[in-house]
């Protein structure tokens, strides 16, 4: 039980400065810094001029033509870069949780003894560097890689399956990054699931598949939504899984945003404004997600 | 009559999750030992891109980026806990106060934020106040975002542990000092280092906000790595590849050992 | 001689909660006292305020004369059996019991002899390099205890220290708890919301009720004279009868039942009008002389006694208690009886 003894009372405030200082100064400030950089004026060789413009968001939304004389129209090419990264993560999430409640409920439900070697051996990937685990993806799923060699060697294919540089690479990629993140929460869940109410569903002449739809998944749903939470916010951000496995018609927001940054084709405000859009998208997902485990809170 | 706990197929799905998540980390594994010069073609085993790793032309630069990627997660990892189990020893022992909401947002900013917004906004400050990108900047961001890896499973072991132990503790004559360091501090150790585990492989682990401030010149191992794989993935990559899974394996394992003899003989 | 602990007009309030509304009471040396009442009445409130957990909103609180009421924990010479024992998880059973005496500064070898002593006193002995989680809940509960009582404290406090042992070691905890107050001749201060743990123990009860003490006294006086409708209806079982008291003369009331039946019985200070009269079960007689009518409902069989459960003439339902001897008649459901009440069976409440 917390809070039961008012000695710590005093020191909380004290105890909470040097997280204060570190997050407020090295988080929230550049953060805050970053919106004003998305209204300042653009200078060659990246960098800014200190001149307020809505020029960067002008150029998300609004088209000119190419001259610049046309009559404003809407701007696609952003907004479908966007639109197509939200679609990956929706993608990625379902997967992962298709795949990922099914693997958390069968380790949640093996004997003590064995759950704990169940449990690392989904966890270690997640502790293997990111990067490498990408790196590794790409080079398995290669034209000419051990997947598609194993294949042919089989003969279930005669050419090589196109992977690389394709949607479906890019969302697979997604899909190894995040699984981890699915299947920890649920897994959680389920472990502090009462086995009794599936017995008691049982007993009320409910069948398995009945009992998992009516009792089961609205039980561990706080999980199932945490879970979906965790996956889709960094897939919608993600950078390593589409540049290294995806090409120009996979190009994602993370990407988008880094070109930005790099050399002197950089767009510091603009880079700035996606950036902001970008956080926009997920503040309003995490506000959805605090109504809703609120919600669950509250019944 | 399978019990409640059994759905047919769920089995099979586990196991195709597991696959997927293997079968690449095993078969960069396997070719790391490939004898050929060419990355398709099969050669034997051989050690000889391990060899490449620490004596070929890349090897002093990777033993830089090492270098730097390890004593930047060992400060900032340590850095982070420190931090953090202060933050936890407020959020969860200091009752209610004005300021604990703001607090709690705070404390999960960094969790919020997408990574490569951290990265944008973390470069435009830097730069703003005019500090060269470099070791320092990664060692600043590092620290940061780290502090919520680190909060999280103290603040979990924190709330676990009855206020009655500090209580019954103050009760047996101890000062608030003694009380914190001979019965909470021992009591919350097992948070304390798996907050620092996180934090340190969750800093290692780090490649977009590493990436936009680390300014010229400056690698840590996942850049550096990033680097060369731009341009094809070589086998000494997948050598290095290879220590890096080894290393995060034992690491974790080893936790993972510590903690089931804690848990045997609490 | 100064009491042990003597609470004064003891407030406590959570924010607009008022958990304790004045509790004035006196806890005499070398006494088992218990703090009895329903669950949420207040007792372990009361109890952390003794121990120095939570501050007192207002009034007093002495310690053989000495108020402590604003002293931290580490200062106030009492110790606590916690409700679940609190015992350091990380420690082992000789090191817990030996904190206090560690935190005291007691040297090592003092330590050790004493806390070895302790651990004697509870019939553990050999357990004492074992961990905490590597005992049984009894085991736990003795080591708790000695650890409670090894730095010799004043007053010791127990908050329902029984609570989470099954029946059998639960009656022959109560023996050992008891004697070992007498062998050491500390202060109990016991709390409970089981009253017939708190009738055994006790040398004195106080009976609480929402954040306030309804009467003191030992165990025959709360369970024989109890002050009110509240406490004669919480300790054992009673039947609760609306009564007219007509006049009150020579230190008799006279008063009509339900149903039209006249009583006297004897009340030092009631006034005439409706007051409630309890009349225990087991003080009743059934006897075919009984003026008193009653329709026996059921009769419900309890292995040492026999409950009967019947109706007055107005309908208010009246409980008997028979012992179930050899010669009990057992009345026959729907039979009319008549009731004998003993000299002293009946008594008038305050409300
Ligand atoms: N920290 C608190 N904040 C607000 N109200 C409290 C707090 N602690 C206790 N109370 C209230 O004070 C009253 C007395 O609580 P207390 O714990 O003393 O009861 P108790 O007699 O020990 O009950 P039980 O037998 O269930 O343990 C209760 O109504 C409770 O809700
Ligand atoms: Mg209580």
């Amino acid at each position: 039980m917390a809070g039961g003894d008012d000695s710590w009372r005093p020191l909380a405030r004290p105890l909470l400065i040097p997280i204060w200082v570190v997050i407020g100064v090295f988080s929230l400030l550049p953060v805050l810094l970053m919106a004003v950089y998305s209204f300042l004026t653009k200078e060659f060789r990246g960098g800014v001029e200190w001149d307020f413009t809505l020029a960067a968001y002008d150029q998300f939304f609004v088209t000119r033509g190419l001259f610049g004389d046309e009559p404003a129209q809407i701007e696609w090419t952003y907004i479908t870069i966007f639109w197509r990264s939200i679609w990956q993560a929706l993608i990625c999430t379902a997967l992962c949780l298709l795949i990922g409640f099914p693997t958390a409920w069968f380790i949640a439900t093996r004997p003590a003894q064995s759950r704990g070697i169940w449990l690392f051996l989904i966890t270690i990937p997640y502790w293997v560097n990111l990067l490498i685990r990408t790196v590794s993806l790409k080079f398995l799923i290669r034209d000419n890689g051990p997947l598609n060699e194993g294949l042919m060697a089989i003969g279930l294919i005669t050419e090589p399956l196109p992977l690389v540089n394709t949607n479906l690479a890019v969302q697979l990629g997604l899909f190894y990054s995040y699984l981890p993140f699915m299947v920890l929460p649920i897994y959680a869940a389920v472990e502090r699931y009462n086995f009794a109410l599936s017995e008691a569903a049982a007993d009320l002449y409910a069948s398995r598949w009945t009992t998992l739809r009516e009792i089961v998944l609205p039980v561990v749903k706080p999980g199932m939504i945490a879970g979906c939470i965790l996956v889709f916010v960094p897939a919608l951000g993600a950078f390593l899984a589409p540049d290294l496995l995806g090409g120009a018609k996979t190009f994602m927001i993370g990407s988008l945003i880094d070109e930005q940054f790099k050399g002197s084709q950089g767009n510091w405000p603009f880079g700035a404004a996606a950036s902001m859009i970008l956080m926009t998208l997920v503040l309003i997902v995490l506000v959805f997600y605090a109504r809703a485990a609120s919600r669950e809170g509250a019944a | 009559m399978k019990g409640v706990r059994h759905y047919p197929g769920f089995l099979s799905i586990t196991v195709l999750c597991l696959t997927i998540l293997y079968a690449p980390l095993i078969v960069i594994m396997v070719y790391s030992f490939n004898g050929s010069t060419s990355i398709t073609q099969w050669g034997g085993l051989s050690l000889r891109w391990y060899g490449e790793v620490f004596t070929g032309p890349e090897a002093s630069r990777f033993g830089q980026a090492a270098w730097n990627s390890i004593t930047i997660a060992l400060m900032a990892s340590t850095a982070a806990t420190i931090i953090a189990t202060a933050a936890a020893l407020a959020m969860v022992k200091g009752g209610r106060f004005r300021g604990r909401s703001a607090s709690f947002a705070l404390i999960n900013l960094p969790l919020m934020v997408p990574e490569i917004v951290t990265a944008v906004a973390s470069l435009i400050f830097f730069t703003t106040i005019g500090l060269t990108t470099g070791y320092g900047t990664i060692l600043i961001a590092h620290i940061t975002f780290c502090i919520p890896f680190a909060y999280l499973p103290l603040a979990a072991r924190l709330e676990g542990i009855e206020a009655t132990y500090e209580q019954a503790a103050r009760d047996l004559y101890a000062t608030r000092a003694q009380a914190f360091r001979l019965i909470l501090l021992p009591l919350l150790a097992p948070g304390v280092a798996s907050g620092w585990l996180l934090a340190f492989i969750i800093s290692l682990d780090d490649f977009i906000i590493t990436n936009f401030v680390k300014g010229a010149g400056m690698e840590t191992l996942p850049t550096a790595i990033f680097g060369s794989v731009k341009q094809g993935i070589k086998p000494n990559i997948m050598a290095i590849s290879t220590l890096m899974l080894a290393a995060s394996v034992l690491f974790v394992t080893a936790a993972y050992l510590i903690n089931r003899k804690g848990r045997q003989t609490p | 001689m100064t009491a042990a602990v003597h609470l004064q007009d003891v407030v406590k309030r959570y924010g607009s909660v008022t958990a304790i509304h004045g509790v004035s009471l006196t806890i005499a040396d070398n006494e088992f006292f218990t703090l009895l009442g329903p669950s949420g009445c207040g007792k372990t409130t009361l109890l952390r305020m003794i121990a120095g957990f939570e501050a007192v909103t207002a009034g007093e609180i002495r310690l053989f004369g000495d108020d402590i009421a604003r002293l931290d924990p580490n200062h106030r010479p009492v110790n606590t059996v916690f409700q679940h024992y609190a015992l350091f998880p990380h420690m082992s059973v000789i090191d817990n019991v030996a904190f206090g005496l560690k935190m005291q500064g007691i040297d090592l070898a003092a330590r050790r002899t004493r806390a070895g002593k302790m651990l004697e006193m509870v019939h553990l002995s050999h357990f004492a390099d074992r961990m905490p989680a590597q005992l049984s809940g009894g085991q736990q509960q003795r080591v708790a205890l000695a650890r409670a009582l090894a730095p010799a404290p004043k007053v010791l406090l127990l908050d329902e220290p029984l609570s989470a042992l099954d029946l059998k070691l639960r009656q022959a905890m109560r023996v050992e708890l008891k004697t070992l107050q007498q062998e050491t001749g500390i202060t109990f201060i016991f709390v409970t919301h089981d009253q017939e743990e708190a009738l055994t123990m006790s040398d004195r009860i106080a009976v609480m009720s929402e954040g306030r003490v309804q009467q003191v006294g030992s165990a025959r006086d709360i369970y024989e004279t109890p002050d009110n409708r509240f406490v004669a209806d919480f300790i054992g079982e009673t039947n609760l009868l609306e009564v007219d008291v007509h006049s009150v003369t020579d230190g008799r009331a006279s008063m009509t039942l339900p149903g039209g039946h006249p009583l006297t019985c004897p009340s030092a200070s009631a006034t005439p009008g409706r007051h409630a009269l309890s009349i225990r079960p087991e003080r009743v007689t059934i006897a075919a002389t009984g003026e008193l009518k009653a329709t026996v409902d059921r009769v419900v069989y309890l292995g040492t006694d026999l409950q009967v459960l019947s109706r007055l003439a107005d309908g208010s339902p009246f409980t008997i208690r028979l012992q179930n001897a050899a010669r009990t008649t057992i009345p026959e459901a729907g039979a009319t009886i008549g009731l004998h009440l003993e000299e002293g069976a009946a008594r008038l409440l305050a409300d």
